[in-house]
């Protein structure tokens, strides 16, 4: 029988199938672990008196109450004692345990979902697990990736298995030819706003068609990334030679010699879903039709072509949205006023994300607070590496050290009460920025473009072209 | 992580009706660095419990008796957003049992099944009467899987897995199923690394 990549992947980590009295026993590849999710989880090990089981599949890092700036005199200022014990807990916990940890001292060190590619951990056909609901990103490599929460973080650590039922399957199909300007983070919020932020619910997606096979890994990474938005706890493309070039010679990765990396690409490719594959259910976009996207609302569902005008509101929810966004149905989105802007987190800090943020402000300036906070270590230096650094300065933006920062602010980077803030990140709750921070979801481009205006700005205008 | 079995649940409600409430409202980031659980019921719902300085709001929540309820009534799409745990820990150290809307998002309701917290989800029309009677006295019944709203409210049926049935009335949870499955589990790495 014809087979999607979500079954192939999931078949081969079957421990105990499922019956209609117990989930599946599902063995997990690779544990990723970061300060927040995890300190219960070791407290509830130890109160069990139990061990890590494979301290050689768990991977760590520090990204999420990580400051972003080093003071003068080299100390590191943490926005509460809390955060500082938390990290620190992290540390103690995974040193304890022979965990792999990429602490300050690591040039790796960044955002969980960003360090995981970068070294070549994650890899197709893997199951990956963290406790963080944007795992799914690892799925742009063929993997299942999801998000748990602290329960079963003690459960992986523990036993290197969840339970499981096994989802249902969505296709999201987008062909045609994109219009010059449009990215993939412009690609996923169209995709959001047509399913709605329930759509995806009970759904492991799968992104087909040949906009993503055409797609970077960083493109396919920033897709997944946001397959939660849409209610998804998984979303996959299926590897192709794009992502065995992305492999090839990362640390972790099988070795060229002895072949290892050549078989081990004979494998991921035959992981794509069959022809004829059948899946629960079908979803089509025009790619043409997808111009770059801008939220105007308080979840990622809200997402209108920057063009449009804000739309009236659907239900009480919507008006509701629309008054702490301060924004008026019938008015246009482009040309509202700008307070910050924030180019950085796990969907756009990679350094093809710097480099288009670099491409339209270079001899620009900006005209309000701009942080850009790379992904990792590794990719701070990259940019450095190619001057994106001097490039940001010189338009008088910040360039900081790697980490969540203001992606939800729980290192103290925050925005002011009202402060609207174009953010390339993915969630645009209510607070989540800081009290009262109405957040304006966009690609790096139009995030840069509308930091160099202070209004919210179609990049086209700026003439850059994908 | 255990917690008391739970059959039969008997309360008034309390109704949060908004659309889309995610665990950011249910429990604001700025708790998540907090390395423990107890305690978080008083955080739960912060930006609606405390005003700017701090101070207890007079939201029904604050109430004494908002604070005997078990069963928490929310908007469609309830608990949507970020997968933190600390929401369901919030909800149950608060004391609630049962959270019941038309729709509730994929990993909130896993993480809540998780830790004792049963989510529901219900009928539309059944979801139309609980918003519009909050305080009701309404009754989970887990053994025959049914809500029943007083007056002519009427009865309506749920769906549990079987699984977390069992896990929930029995007050037993997955780590101590999954410690037992040890054999399995090591015939299987066995397999793959060879
Ligand atoms: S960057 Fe944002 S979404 Fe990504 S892991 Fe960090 S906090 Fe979560």
């Amino acid at each position: 029988m014809a087979k999607t990549l979500f079954d192939k992947v999931w078949e081969r980590h079957i421990v105990v199938p499922e019956t209609d009295d117990h989930p599946a026993t599902f063995f997990i590849d690779l544990h990723l672990i970061h300060e927040v999710t995890s300190p219960q989880a070791f407290t509830e090990l130890a109160n069990r008196g139990l061990k890590v089981r494979r301290p050689d599949l768990t991977l760590a890092t520090i990204d999420h109450s990580t400051p972003t700036l080093i003071n003068e005199d080299g100390t590191r200022p943490y926005v509460t004692a809390q955060a500082e014990t938390q990290v620190n807990t992290l540390l103690e916990n995974t040193k304890k345990h022979g965990i792999e940890t990429h602490g300050w001292e690591s040039d790796n060190r960044g955002i969980v979902h960003v360090m995981g590619p970068e070294i070549g951990a994650t890899q197709p056909g893997m199951t990956i697990v963290c406790g963080d609901s944007h795992t799914a990103t690892h799925g742009a490599f063929g993997s299942i990736a999801f998000g748990i929460g602290t329960t079963q973080v003690g459960h992986v650590l523990a036993n290197q298995c969840l339970l499981m039922r096994k989802p249902k399957t969505m296709a999201i199909n987008v062909n045609g030819q994109l219009q010059a300007g449009v990215t993939p983070k412009d690609v996923i919020l169209a995709i959001i706003a047509k399913i709605g932020v329930g759509g995806g619910t009970g759904y492991a997606l799968e992104f087909r068609g040949n906009v993503f096979e055409e797609m970077s890994m960083a493109g396919r990474m920033t897709v997944c990334n946001m397959a939660i938005e849409a209610g998804s706890r998984i979303g996959m493309v299926a590897p192709d030679q794009t992502t065995f070039d992305y492999m090839q010679g990362r640390r972790k990765a099988p070795r060229a010699a002895g072949g290892e990396f050549a078989r081990a690409c004979e494998e991921w490719a035959s992981l794509a879903s069959d022809e004829g594959a059948a899946f629960d259910k079908e979803v089509h976009l025009d790619a043409a039709k997808i111009t770059p996207m801008v939220t105007y609302g308080t979840h990622p569902g809200m997402g209108i072509s920057i063009t449009d005008i804000i739309p009236a509101a659907a239900d009480k929810a919507e008006q509701a949205a629309l008054d702490y966004m301060q924004l008026e149905s019938g008015a246009k989105i482009a040309g509202q006023r700008v307070d910050k802007v924030f180019i950085g987190s796990c969907t756009n800090s990679r350094l093809e994300d710097l480099r288009a943020a670099a491409k339209i402000l270079e001899g620009r300036k900006v005209q309000v607070t701009t942080i850009i906070v790379p992904g990792s270590g590794v990719t701070k230096a990259a940019a450095e590496k190619e001057g994106l650094d001097k490039v940001f300065e010189s338009a008088g933006a910040q360039w900081r050290d790697a980490g969540c920062s203001m992606c939800l602010g729980m290192n103290g980077d925050i925005g002011a009460p009202g402060d609207l803030v174009v953010s390339t990140s993915n969630r645009n709750f209510m607070g989540r920025q800081g009290p009262g921070v109405r957040t304006v979801l966009a690609s790096p481009e139009t995030a840069a473009a509308s930091a160099v205006n202070g209004t919210i700005t179609d990049p086209r205008s700026m003439g850059v072209a994908a | 992580m255990s917690f008391e079995p739970l059959k039969t649940v008997t309360s008034k409600t309390i109704v949060l009706s908004a659309a889309n409430i995610d665990t950011d409202q249910i429990m604001p980031a700025k708790f998540l660095s907090m390395t423990t659980k107890a305690g978080l019921g008083e955080h739960v719902f912060a930006n609606l419990r405390y005003d700017a300085e701090g101070n207890l709001t007079d939201h029904e929540l604050n109430s004494e008796a908002g604070k005997a309820c078990k069963i928490l009534i929310g908007g469609h799409n309830f608990g949507c957003g970020s997968s933190r745990e600390h929401a369901p820990w919030g909800l149950t150290d608060y004391g609630f049992r049962v959270v019941i809307s038309s729709e509730i998002a994929d990993i909130f309701r896993g993480n809540s099944l998780k830790n004792g917290l049963l989510p529901i989800i219900i009928d539309k029309k059944a979801h139309e009467w609980l918003l519009d009677n909050p305080g009701a006295d309404v009754t989970v019944d887990l053994e025959s899987c049914q809500v029943r709203l007083p007056g002519n409210g009427g009865t309506y049926d749920f769906n549990v897995d079987a699984f977390s049935r069992y896990c929930l009335m029995e007050g037993v949870d997955e780590m101590g199923y999954l410690n037992k499955q040890d054999s399995a589990i090591a015939a299987y790495e066995a397999k793959i690394a060879s």
